[in-house]
């Protein structure tokens, strides 16, 4: 019961610096909306006739997906800056498990993804671009899932990285080619084998097409949109979450005392 | 009696050794020394000397290459999570978080430790943790500003706060790295004044690095380190006596007389002027009443702490 109220402690302070903190609340709401306007309307204008879908619709749940993905995982990844600031040394010294901490702020850092999630939303609302209740009640789940399982890559990240230097400098390229694998902007079922094979190890595409799946289910673009089936997406997903997380905090804790 | 009690070792160091990865030198070096319950300990060194390296294995946040440690009567290694409940530590940097206000900070501690359960806001915790926390407002003399952002603190209250933050779960052994270092001289001062009020009230072990020599004036016992090794170890009054002799400084107007009648006392002595003798554990007034030659100058000159770290990390770097 002690662990699980530290994680809801841990949790709760992540959410409570994300909404004191304005300028990371401001662009963090801000930089989703330029790419899904800026980059979808472009890109819709030029190819949504010929693809027979709007584009604007498809970027959207493409950044949805990878913006609760991304966020959650760079906000994992903080830890590291956390220990830099010294505060996290308070956490660490507490008679708490590791594996609580960990927990904790995937908890807290899904929390902080969801709101950037509703505000991805409420955008695409004001756009047009509005689930029916029924695809809404299913995107909670799938967002949720989305998040827990960018949490546990950011863990698996860092594991891997010794300093905020190495996981800011990493970051972007574990991340960006991820955009175009998963198809976060750009339709993917047409792409050549060996891409197609690198595209189905790239962890964002599964959390990517899951929320397609619950956004275009019952449209008529559903078959042109929506690549696997949600139980695979799932499955995928699942398997990894546990692998990234096990192997993620072994090296985690291992290189924490291990200096 | 069981572990820890008065004057039991609270704190159990054997030949601990820490290299780190890629270095080619241990930063910590087979040392081995014991802390008595209710005891001031100060670890003092130059910097680089190994103190935080130390405090970091001690409160479990580092894992030694070699050696053994026991805090409370637990294995920092095997049993880190008893250890981490029984000690509370003030780090170098401070480990507030900014974002948090005073309250939020202590509330965030208190629930890692198990002391009380989460709510979301200090309305909802228990009516124990709300007297508690009126309490630490009062000591802190901070009734309105508990609830204001950490942001808003002067260093000295920032340190204080941790301190207090710190006791919140009674530890057994308080272990504070540095914890002045930044603070101007006041905030040094009323940081002392205010520890050793916690001290004499809780009886808490207190485990200190600094490389301050005044702060460890009030210890029970100084240990010095210097390159990862112990080079003295004892009573801050012993440590004078050991490393530095006090000596007698006389001068006399007839100067070839005295130092005639110092030779026919033996009393080993340098010229000056003044001449300088050696004490060497004789009473000063036993050696004056003995000399004859009327006197000019005396002046007994007994060495601070500080001569007697500088001549010891002096020392060590020339070996």
């Amino acid at each position: 019961m002690r662990e699980v109220h530290a994680m809801l402690a841990i949790a709760h302070r992540d959410l409570l610096k994300f909404l004191r903190d304005r300028p990371r609340l401001i662009t963090t709401l801000v930089f989703p909306f330029v790419i899904i306007a800026a980059l979808g309307g472009s890109l819709d204008a030029a190819f949504g006739s010929s693809l027979g879908y709007n584009f604007i619709a498809f970027t959207m749940t493409g950044v949805f997906a990878q913006t609760l993905f991304q966020s959650s995982a760079m906000g994992v990844v903080s830890l590291i800056e956390d220990r830099q600031n010294d505060f996290s040394q308070e956490i660490f010294v507490s008679p708490i498990s590791r594996y609580s901490i960990i927990f904790g702020k995937i908890a807290g850092e899904s929390l902080v993804s969801l709101a950037q999630g509703v505000g991805i939303l409420l955008f695409g609302f004001v756009l047009g671009i509005r689930p029916t209740p029924e695809q809404a009640l299913l995107l909670v789940p799938v967002a949720v899932a989305s998040c827990l399982f960018g949490g546990a890559f950011g863990i698996a990240v860092l594991g891997t990285v010794a300093t905020q230097r190495a996981a800011t400098q990493i970051f972007p390229f574990v991340m960006l080619p991820q955009y175009f694998l998963a198809g976060v902007f750009n339709p993917i079922d047409a792409m050549p084998p060996a891409m197609d094979v690198i595209s189905h190890l790239t962890p964002m595409r599964y959390p990517v097409d899951l929320t397609r799946w619950a956004f275009y289910g019952g449209r008529p673009e559903y078959e042109r949109v929506v690549l696997d089936s949600p139980l695979l997406n799932l499955s995928v997903m699942a398997v990894l979450f546990v692998l990234f997380l096990l192997i993620g905090t072994y090296l985690f804790v291992r290189a924490e005392r291990n200096r | 009696m069981g572990v820890g009690a008065l004057g039991q070792p609270i704190v159990e160091v054997a030949d601990l050794t820490k290299r780190y990865k890629g270095a080619e030198a241990n930063a910590v070096d087979g040392i081995s020394f014991e802390v008595a319950a209710g005891e001031l300990f100060v670890l003092l060194g130059p910097n680089g000397a190994g103190k935080t390296t130390t405090i970091s294995i001690l409160t479990t946040t580092l894992a030694p290459t070699a050696g053994t440690v026991r805090i409370a009567g637990y294995d920092v290694v095997a049993e880190a999570s008893a250890v981490r409940r029984n000690v509370g530590i003030i780090f170098q940097k401070p480990s507030l978080d900014l974002n948090l206000t005073a309250e939020e900070n202590v509330r965030f501690h208190a629930v890692l430790y198990g002391l009380y359960p989460f709510r979301p806001s200090y309305r909802l915790m228990p009516r124990s943790y709300r007297q508690q926390v009126e309490e630490l407002a009062d000591v802190l003399a901070l009734r309105k500003e508990i609830f204001d952002p950490i942001r808003t603190y002067s260093g000295g209250m920032r340190r204080k706060l941790e301190i207090i933050r710190s006791l919140i779960h009674r530890p057994r052994v308080l272990f504070l790295d540095e914890p002045t270092v930044g603070l101007d001289p006041e905030s040094r001062r009323n940081l002392w004044q205010y520890l050793r009020g916690v001290r004499a009230e809780s009886g808490t072990t207190v485990f200190l690095t600094t490389h301050y020599l005044d702060e460890a004036e009030d210890a029970d016992r100084i240990c010095v380190i210097n390159r990862g090794t112990i080079v003295a170890l004892g009573s801050p009054a012993a440590l004078r006596a050991e490393l530095t002799r006090q000596h007698l400084e006389v001068d006399a107007d007839d100067r070839l007389a005295l130092r005639a009648e110092l030779d026919r006392l033996g009393l080993p002595y340098e010229d000056g002027p003044p001449l300088r003798i050696e004490l060497d554990g004789k009473r000063t007034h036993a050696v004056l009443r003995s000399i004859e030659t009327p006197l000019t100058t005396v002046r007994i000159h007994a060495p601070s702490l500080e001569d007697a770290y500088l001549a010891i990390v002096g020392r060590s770097l020339d070996a």
